[in-house]
């Protein structure tokens, strides 16, 4: 028995290190996949018949309510630009941007991105909020309101159907790695990390719900539990909640890093949004 | 609170069978509910939808806390004579929605 397998016993070491080298080599610059491509499910795959049925019918689908809401609100004037006369009266997103449906098509796909001017680290909703203030002469819109949701899946939704690739290099790296930080700590009361469900258990359940691998492809999203379409963030909350750990505030560093590292993750799956989930 | 969305076909047969869908955003709020500090927070849902083809009331639903937030109803319609579906909605705040749709006839 021994004989016959001794020319696969010497080789297959040194085939598996060359692998490694040649991993490690394309890896310097490019972080290796938490999960293998061809294992990468969106959540939408976890869902029910009836689910999958209600997000791709664009009428049932009442994340399209939002959409529509943030479609009105791209044609709106806010805020007073005309602080210089030649800038003269309210803007709207689409005095600048002209139709949304080219210039924000795969904007959502490479969010959160860094911000070289500001030095921070801007998701869609930063962005839209960056916009307003310094643009438009307006308020920012708060964290989970209706009107920067609406806005939100507008935007995301000019996206949907194209490959999530965000950049995590540069300025970035940081970010990603306090994000996977994060993903790997064990926190709460029930001392569990995100990737001990979302990667170590998905499929199974969790009481009545099957575990997801969590991505982030299909936010803003709308979920039957809330019965209104809600942020990464608040999804992320109820993770947090879910395993008795403090939570942080939408919106926060801690939030936005923990988003890049899931955009970053789930790389490859397309934009859904607006999703349906439970 | 007033934004709603309508289905009908873009084209039917005078005496055809279509199907009205509306879907109306509004949190539908129960009354049931309590603040994060024990509050109970008032009940707002949508108390009537109605509406009206060409001016003559054909379908009415007086809705309650029992169903969901963004409330989705369809019903079906004859094609009589091309015209205007005109929907109107009042909620327990008193706030009232209205949204319309054209409706093409052929032949």
């Amino acid at each position: 028995m021994r004989a016959v397998d001794t020319s696969a016993w010497r080789t297959a070491p040194r085939a598996a290190l060359c692998a490694v080298l040649v991993t490690l080599c394309a890896t310097a610059t490019a972080q290796q996949r938490s999960i293998a491509l061809p294992d990468l499910r969106s959540g939408s795959t976890y869902m029910g018949a009836d689910l999958k049925t209600m997000q791709a019918d664009d009428f049932a689908n009442p994340g399209m309510l939002w959409v529509e809401k943030g479609e009105k609100l791209w044609h709106a004037p806010v805020g007073a630009a005309a602080a210089s006369s030649s800038a003269g009266g309210p803007k709207t997103c689409a005095s600048c941007h002209g139709d949304a449906k080219t210039s924000m098509r795969g904007v959502a796909a490479r969010y959160p991105v860094f911000d070289a001017p500001s030095k921070q680290l801007l998701n869609l909703e930063g962005r839209i909020n960056q916009c307003r203030s310094q643009r438009q002469g307006a308020a920012a819109l708060a964290y989970e309101s209706e009107d920067l949701l609406a806005l939100t899946a507008y935007v995301a939704h000019q996206s949907r159907g194209m490959p999530l690739k965000v950049s995590i290099d540069g300025a970035a790296q940081p970010h990603f790695e306090n994000g996977r930080t994060q993903y790997q700590r064990r926190i709460g009361q029930m001392n569990l990390a995100c990737m001990h469900c979302h990667e170590w258990n998905t499929g199974k359940r969790l009481l009545a719900e099957p575990i997801s691998q969590g991505h982030s492809n299909a936010y803003p999203v709308y979920r039957l539990e809330w019965q209104a379409t809600g942020s990464l963030h608040r999804r992320l909350r109820a993770c947090y909640f879910g395993v008795r750990a403090g939570m942080p505030q939408p919106g926060s560093q801690e939030l936005l890093d923990l988003e890049l590292f899931l955009g970053w993750r789930a790389q490859g799956l397309t934009v859904e949004t607006p999703g349906v989930r439970r | 609170m007033a934004d709603a969305r309508i289905q009908i076909p873009a084209g039917v047969r005078r005496g055809e069978t279509f199907e009205v869908k509306l879907i109306i955003r509004h949190a539908m709020e129960t009354g049931y509910r309590l603040t994060d500090d024990g509050k109970p927070i008032a009940r707002n849902v949508i108390r009537q939808v109605s509406c009206r083809y060409n001016n003559v009331e054909v379908f009415r639903a007086e809705t309650s806390s029992g169903i969901s937030a963004n409330p989705y109803l369809s019903f079906y319609l004859i094609a009589k004579e091309a015209g205007e579906l005109v929907f109107e909605w009042v909620d327990d705040t008193g706030v009232k929605g209205s949204e319309r749709a054209a409706v093409t006839v052929a032949g």
